[in-house]
């Protein structure tokens, strides 16, 4: 393999990794703070990418509202779907359940199912594509290798999300809650907190992360279709459970690894490149087998 | 005498019994009920379904374990049969060898699982069941050079059971005795052989251990039961049945293919028919599986008709035949809340 | 000030309080006594919201508080300092302080004259101020735990054995810093093992066996009488 190859399939694993790190983040937050395993989550993502489309459909018109502004509208709309989706999916479907995990993996996989359908009523359900806007097409010249412009886009996202979370976990009273909550539930709220309120934040904060991975899956793939949602599941399942439940760095660190592995491994055997990701679940949990960083529950 | 047959677990209620009984018969007699080639396809998946579904509530409502790995099994069973005929040539003996060597391959697999169960906390296992089931997926569609691929492998039955084959001529009672219609009823005895069985084994002390299991793991194990070697019979015996029903399956259909046996979309409605049947009763997954098989091809019709009626309107999107599914998921939700037995449960009280 | 009456708590199958009443007035404090597994832990638990009451009621300031969720319990004035401590292990002891000082930003908390207080009573809070708080030994989080019970004045600590694992020296401070804050008007009840330091903070005492109050009266009656002592089984003193 020479550099050229080897710096682009880096580059792939990573944007793609960053993807799964965006989807990923909320899912295991939530998790750690509440409990609570969502197995509809891939249904956030699902959203994004179909808002996205609709908006940059919407704006492909009108040529003065193509370029970034409206990429970034996209985004912004894509996550504010994604995080009152998400509202309305705790509220609805999540509440009730509390603590039985039974049947919150039941409910929650009831709530893909009828979100899925519910997006194909608006959308439709075959196939549509999903193309970037010119202005991301392209490449950058890199040293000997040429890289798509998008990709390097995607990377830079995911720094810039995982850079925020880590703002807000660490340095924001907010951040300190959620740290405190994750460790000792009862505590936190014998000291006085709304933890209620704070997890329906936490929820919709990972939902519209998880649209935003969602929208640029999308972007990335060149195409939406409706059981991406499901699809992404097993991804976004498979890093938070390499990286540990409830740790926003295993989450990255699962992530990368896994967009990595499925990347090299592609290269060389596309057939094997599903049993990479398995292979290397199954491996990590053989070394670790609560996750790379998992959480101490005082 | 049929108090013995049934394991002396009566279905109770009046309404469920009714229901029950007419479902029986209705499969029973089939064939003759005059409904046409799909009328007794939608028979024949009813059949495969209450196996499917009533192998998985050992797993999910007796030993309270969720696995979506489920559909592995009931693939295995399908290419089992789809293999053997393929390459050992259609006879009897070559149908017994392919269910042989599926249910080998299950065996080996479910132990496997069983064994990991109890390594892995219970949510752990159910993300990675899901992750397992799907890179099993890939593998079959892209091992073309076995499987078929997406494609799949359509094959040959022993004559006797193929369509043309007539067993008397002239027919009995006016329906002709086609293989096709003996292809049924070795369907119905299987099914009705191992539903029997199943109901036997959640009956026995063993199936007693299981939901003690199932309510308080730490307990049954403070009494003295070895947790682990229960778990992995509960998840064999589970799978072992799976793999029939995928046999069977694919003995009516003479194809098996990654989308049929395979699919997350499938695990999915087996889950829905469970839950709606009702978990925990193995009558729940004769109900979930009428239903649901009634519903798909039914239920489309119905909603065609107020489709047709909202024309124009934009909430006529939510009657879209093709949509049937979303009304069943939402059924499924509200089982889960209120139902926690599904219809099973829900009737058994009245009366 | 808090009030109890008839409270029962069933933890699923278990039915652990029995009846227990007891009062306490404002700015006083009471001890709650008695053998490991009658229920002392369970009572402080129930107060806090943290177990349902499932019959009878608690009032505290005039208000019924059974029934209400924790965090609404904890902002009427009640500060809680668990079994276990709730040290949150990944957090700084100056971040276990700052989550317990809600109404403080960072740099206020640094300022404040109760932390200066606080520190002269535990000092080596102020060395391990920025260490997290898991890597410290017991007894050094038991104090942070009972620091962020005193960060901010409230009307009533509850506070479940705060001087398990604690050297002799530090328990003489925490007793001297629990008095002046109860001088001050903040109420205690506490839960304790250790008798004589209950005697240096408490007037009263409540005595607990099988889920229920059995003696109610004076301190120091209960110290004074040996036979009191001797009918009320398996009391360190």
């Amino acid at each position: 393999m020479d550099l050229s190859t080897f710096i682009t399939l880096l580059i792939s694993g990573l944007a793609m990794g960053m993807i799964y790190f965006m989807a990923a983040s909320g899912l295991t937050l939530v998790f750690g703070l509440m409990d609570i395993l969502n197995f509809g989550h891939g249904l956030f993502m699902a959203l994004g990418a179909y808002v996205a489309l609709t908006v940059l459909n919407a704006g492909a018109g009108s040529s003065d509202l193509a370029g970034p502004g409206l990429f970034l509208w996209a985004g912004l709309v894509a996550m504010m779907a994604g995080a009152l989706a998400g509202v309305l999916f705790e509220r609805l479907l999540l509440k009730p359940v509390y603590g039985l995990h039974l049947s919150q993996i039941l409910v929650t996989v009831g709530g893909l199912i009828v979100g899925e359908e519910l997006i194909k009523m608006v959308w439709g359900s075959v196939q549509q594509p999903l193309t970037p806007p010119a202005w991301l097409e392209g490449s950058v010249q890199l040293g000997p290798v040429l890289i798509e412009s998008f990709r390097l886009w995607v990377v830079a996202i995911g720094l810039a999300v995982f850079v925020a979370l880590s703002i807000v976990l660490s340095r924001t009273k907010l951040g300190l809650v959620i740290r405190a909550g994750v460790e000792d539930r009862e505590m936190i709220r014998a000291l006085g907190y709304p933890i209620r309120r704070v997890f329906i934040l936490v929820f919709a904060a990972g939902s519209a992360l998880a649209a935003l991975g969602g929208m640029l899956w999308g972007l990335y793939q060149q195409m939406v279709v409706p059981q991406i949602g499901a699809q992404l599941n097993v991804l976004v399942f498979i890093v938070i459970i390499m990286g540990g439940l409830g740790s926003t760095k295993g989450a990255l660190v699962g992530a990368l690894a896994l967009g990595l592995v499925s990347n090299f491994v592609g290269f060389f055997s596309p057939t094997l490149a599903a049993f990479a990701n398995v292979a290397l679940m199954f491996l990590v949990l053989m070394w670790r087998p609560d996750g790379l960083y998992p959480l101490k529950k005082s | 005498m049929l108090s013995r047959l049934l394991s002396h677990d009566w279905p109770q209620g009046g309404l469920l019994r009714a229901l029950l009984v007419t479902t029986a018969i209705a499969l029973l007699t089939a064939p003759f009920l005059g409904f046409g080639a799909t009328g007794l396809n939608v028979a024949a998946k009813v059949l495969v379904f209450i196996l499917l579904v009533a192998s998985f509530d050992l797993l999910l409502g007796y030993s309270g374990h969720v696995s979506f790995a489920h559909t592995m099994f009931f693939g295995v069973g399908a290419y089992g049969l789809a293999l053997s005929m393929k390459h050992l040539g259609t006879t009897v003996v070559g149908m017994l060898a392919g269910l042989g060597g599926a249910l080998l391959v299950s065996l080996v697999l479910s132990v496997l699982i069983g064994v990991f169960s109890l390594r892995v906390r219970a949510i752990f296992f159910a993300m990675i069941t899901l992750a397992v089931a799907a890179v099993f997926q890939t593998f079959v569609a892209q091992q073309s050079w076995l499987t078929g691929g997406e494609d799949g492998i359509n094959f040959r039955l022993p004559e006797f059971l193929q369509p043309s084959y007539r067993l008397i001529e002239g027919g009995l009672l006016g329906l002709d005795i086609t293989g096709r219609v003996l292809s049924y009823y070795l369907l119905f005895v299987v099914v009705l052989v191992c539903f029997l069985a199943l109901l036997r084994i959640v009956n026995s002390p063993f199936g007693r251990v299981l939901q003690a299991l199932r309510e308080n793991d730490f307990r049954a194990k403070a009494i003295g039961y070895d947790t682990l070697w229960f778990r992995v019979a509960a998840s064999v015996l589970s799978a072992l049945f799976a793999t029939v029903a995928g046999f069977l399956l694919s003995l009516w259909l003479r194809y098996s293919g990654p989308d049929v046996s395979l699919s997350f979309e499938l695990m999915v409605d087996i889950l829905l028919m469970l839950v709606i049947g009702g978990m925990g009763t193995i009558y729940g997954a004769v109900l979930g599986a009428t239903l649901f098989l009634l519903a798909q091809s039914y239920l489309r019709d119905l909603l065609a008709l107020c489709f047709e009626a909202l024309e124009g309107h934009a909430v006529a999107v939510l009657f879209d035949p093709d949509r049937w599914l979303f009304w069943l998921g939402l059924l499924f939700i509200v089982s889960v809340y209120t139902l926690p037995m599904g219809l099973v449960g829900k009737l058994r009280n009245k009366g | 000030m808090l009030r109890l009456e008839d409270v029962e708590t069933f933890i699923g199958p278990y039915h652990i309080l029995h009846g227990v009443s007891l009062t306490l007035e404002p700015g006083s404090s009471l001890v709650v006594l008695g053998r490991n597994g009658v229920g002392k832990t369970t009572t402080l638990r129930t107060i806090m919201g943290l177990w349902p009451c499932g019959r009878g009621r608690i009032e505290f300031k005039g208000r019924t508080i059974s029934g209400l969720a924790t965090e609404q319990i904890a902002h009427l004035g009640i500060g809680y300092v668990p079994e276990n401590m709730g040290i949150f292990s990944s957090l700084s002891v100056e971040e276990n302080m700052l989550l317990a000082a809600r109404s403080l930003r960072r740099s206020a908390l640094a300022d404040s004259s109760r932390l200066s207080r606080i520190f002269a009573a535990m000092p080596a809070l102020k060395k391990f101020w920025k260490t997290p708080a898991g890597s410290l030994s017991g007894g050094q989080k038991q104090m942070v735990a009972v620091a962020r019970a005193l960060i901010e004045p409230r009307d009533l600590l509850v506070i479940d054995e705060p001087t398990k694992g604690l050297a002799p020296a530090i328990v003489e401070s925490m007793a001297q810093i629990l008095r002046e804050i109860q001088a001050e008007g903040t109420a205690l009840l506490l839960v304790e093992q250790n008798l004589a330091f209950a005697a240096l903070l408490s007037q009263r005492v409540a005595v607990m066996e099988g889920g229920r109050v059995v003696h109610q009266g004076s301190m120091t009656n209960l110290i004074s009488e040996q036979a009191l002592q001797d009918s009320l089984l398996g009391l360190a003193l």
